[in-house]
């Protein structure tokens, strides 16, 4: 019914490196982002940031603007951009440090927007995607869906998100923070650490241009509680049975999945239970906050990135900071990194406000 | 794959009033926003003890969808497609004021949950049992012809029965929310005009 929808190019900037290829290089030797520093009152805590804040591009724009045009010129330098480009921007907090100057529109999200849009050179007016940790992923989602109403035939899809007291404070308050780097479906994990990083992705309706296909997806609310998720793991299900029934495959087809793995301990048993539900519990999972951290608003779209380059290195990255299964369904973690046959993967993420989105790519 | 959708029921809420499918439903001469949302949401006998541990901007999306549908059918499918200018940034305000000053320094979970714009459709969707599609956006204007895009793909894609769309805007007291139900039936076709229309009430 709808034409399909392709993923041509992707990008990221994280403390692992300013472009995907030193991304992939620092995973597949292990290497992880987080480390304990202090911010602001916060004293030795154990976040994923960048250390030395890289050369600024621009130093009459915000550090986040920074890595953000950073991760999105590589896709834009090529194209021509038309008012049939759309740019969709994925943020939870966007400048939120920008409230200590006083000026609340400075905070503002369209402000952040519009000021890359023009650096970047859309026409067409920017879309806001802000919806907490599954913004990044759900922000794909809105960019495929336009492309096929016709509102465009191309989108830039860029999110980011940066360590700011503001966000480590709220959890810190929430009693979420892990104590050391976090440890994904481990049995002594303990809560999140924080990230900082920015992901872009092209998506295009020319097959000729794809790397992958977006085959289906979802985003299905737990209706259930805002800071908690779901027992039942309702919403991921619905999210993830939304995808498959669009996407036309079954879960035996699916090679791996990127899952959101936060490392807390209600967050992971829910989603073990959502993929025993699916009977996804043996197929290979891994999550890569252990090496970024939870990096929110970017999360979802960095770890699609680094799914894409999985698929196309044909290689399996470890979950790191797991050793030993703590959900009460199984899942058949990845622990090595494993060179192996890959086509099809299902990528999904969770978070407050009990949202989910789940997506499924192709290899192409 | 031409089908025809139609807004079903639609409200607005702003300057301490309610306009439900155009007609004034509820006025108040409360002169916070605290005290005529609290009013509005009496007025139509609504006990939900939740209600009152919301932020401004989850009470202002809940009593708007209360009187959106009243008088509505049931429908668990109905997916909340929202907007807004300022995202969550007035209770972002707040939770900045709690950790500004070293010698004041108190965090508190029950404001830091609320620092997220799409916590008022979580809100929405527990009230009303919406296990359904979801998805806020922030603009400095409501963008007419990208939410009808996307709510008429997630009607004719079959990932939703029903969606409910709209502005959801609060800063201090300065508030304003237009909220719209997208179906296969009703009283208004759902087109770009039609949509800018109900923002000039």
């Amino acid at each position: 019914m709808f034409k399909p929808i392709y993923i041509s190019e992707v990008n990221c900037v994280s403390p692992l490196g300013m472009d995907l290829e030193s991304n992939w290089a620092a995973l597949t030797k292990g290497e992880s982002a987080i480390e304990g520093i202090d911010i602001g009152m916060l004293k030795e805590i154990d976040v994923a940031r960048f250390a030395d804040r890289p050369a600024l591009l621009d130093d009459s724009l915000s550090f986040l603007e920074n890595i953000m045009l950073h991760a999105a010129l590589p896709l834009v330098s090529d194209k021509v951009i038309t008012a049939r480009t759309g740019f969709i921007l994925s943020t939870t907090k966007g400048n939120i440090e920008k409230l200590a100057s006083g000026s609340v529109e400075e905070a503002e999200l369209g402000r952040l927007a519009g000021v890359l849009a023009q650096r970047l050179g859309f026409v067409s007016k920017p879309i806001v995607v802000s919806h907490a940790c599954v913004s990044g992923l759900l922000a794909v989602s809105v960019g495929k869906r336009l492309i096929q109403m016709g509102q465009y035939d191309e989108v830039l899809v860029l999110a980011g998100d940066q360590v700011s007291e503001f966000v480590l404070s709220g959890f810190q308050s929430f009693q979420a923070m892990s104590s050391g780097p976090c440890r994904p479906f481990d049995a002594a994990r303990s809560g999140v650490t924080l990230g900082e990083a920015t992901a872009a992705a092209w998506l295009t309706d020319r097959k000729s241009e794809g790397i992958v296909q977006i085959m289906g997806e979802g985003a299905v609310n737990d209706a259930n509680h805002i800071s908690g998720p779901s027992r039942t793991g309702e919403g991921l299900v619905r999210s993830m049975q939304s995808a498959f029934q669009e996407a036309g495959i079954s879960t035996g087809d699916i090679d791996f999945v990127s899952a959101h793995g936060t490392a807390t301990l209600y967050n992971d048993e829910m989603e073990a239970i959502a993929f025993d539900r699916m009977g996804l519990s043996g197929t290979p999972t891994h999550s890569l906050k252990g090496y970024y951290g939870h990096t929110l608003g970017a999360s979802g779209l960095l770890e699609l990135a680094i799914a894409v380059k999985s698929l196309r290195e044909n290689m399996l990255i470890p979950t790191k900071g797991f050793a030993t299964l703590g959900t009460s369904k199984y899942l058949n973690i990845i622990q090595d990194l494993v060179p192996m046959d890959l086509n099809y993967c299902l990528k999904t993420a969770s978070g407050f406000g009990g949202s989910n989105t789940a997506m499924i790519l192709k290899k192409i | 794959m031409k089908e025809t959708f139609y807004i079903s029921s639609y409200i607005t809420v702003a300057t301490g009033q309610v306009f439900v499918n155009g007609q004034l439903g509820y006025s108040s001469t409360a002169d916070s926003f605290a005290t005529f949302v609290k009013e509005a949401v009496k007025n139509i006998q609504v006990d939900y003890p939740k209600f009152y541990k919301m932020d401004s901007l989850s009470k202002l999306a809940f009593a708007a969808a209360e009187y959106l549908l009243k008088d509505m059918p049931v429908e668990e499918d109905t997916a909340i497609i929202l907007a807004n200018r300022s995202g969550s940034l007035d209770t972002d305000y707040r939770h900045w004021g709690t950790i500004r000053e070293e010698a004041n320094y108190y965090p508190s979970p029950a404001i830091f949950v609320y620092t997220l714009a799409n916590i008022c459709t979580g809100e929405l969707c527990i009230r009303h049992q919406f296990l359904a599609e979801n998805a806020f956006f922030v603009a400095d204007n409501y963008d007419s012809k990208s939410q009808h895009a996307y709510a008429e793909y997630l009607l004719l894609s079959g990932k939703a029965k029903r969606v409910l769309c709209g502005w959801v805007e609060l800063f201090g007291e300065e508030y304003k929310a237009v909220l719209y139900l997208v179906e296969q039936t009703g009283v208004l076709p759902h087109t770009i005009e039609q949509i800018d229309q109900l923002f000039l009430i």
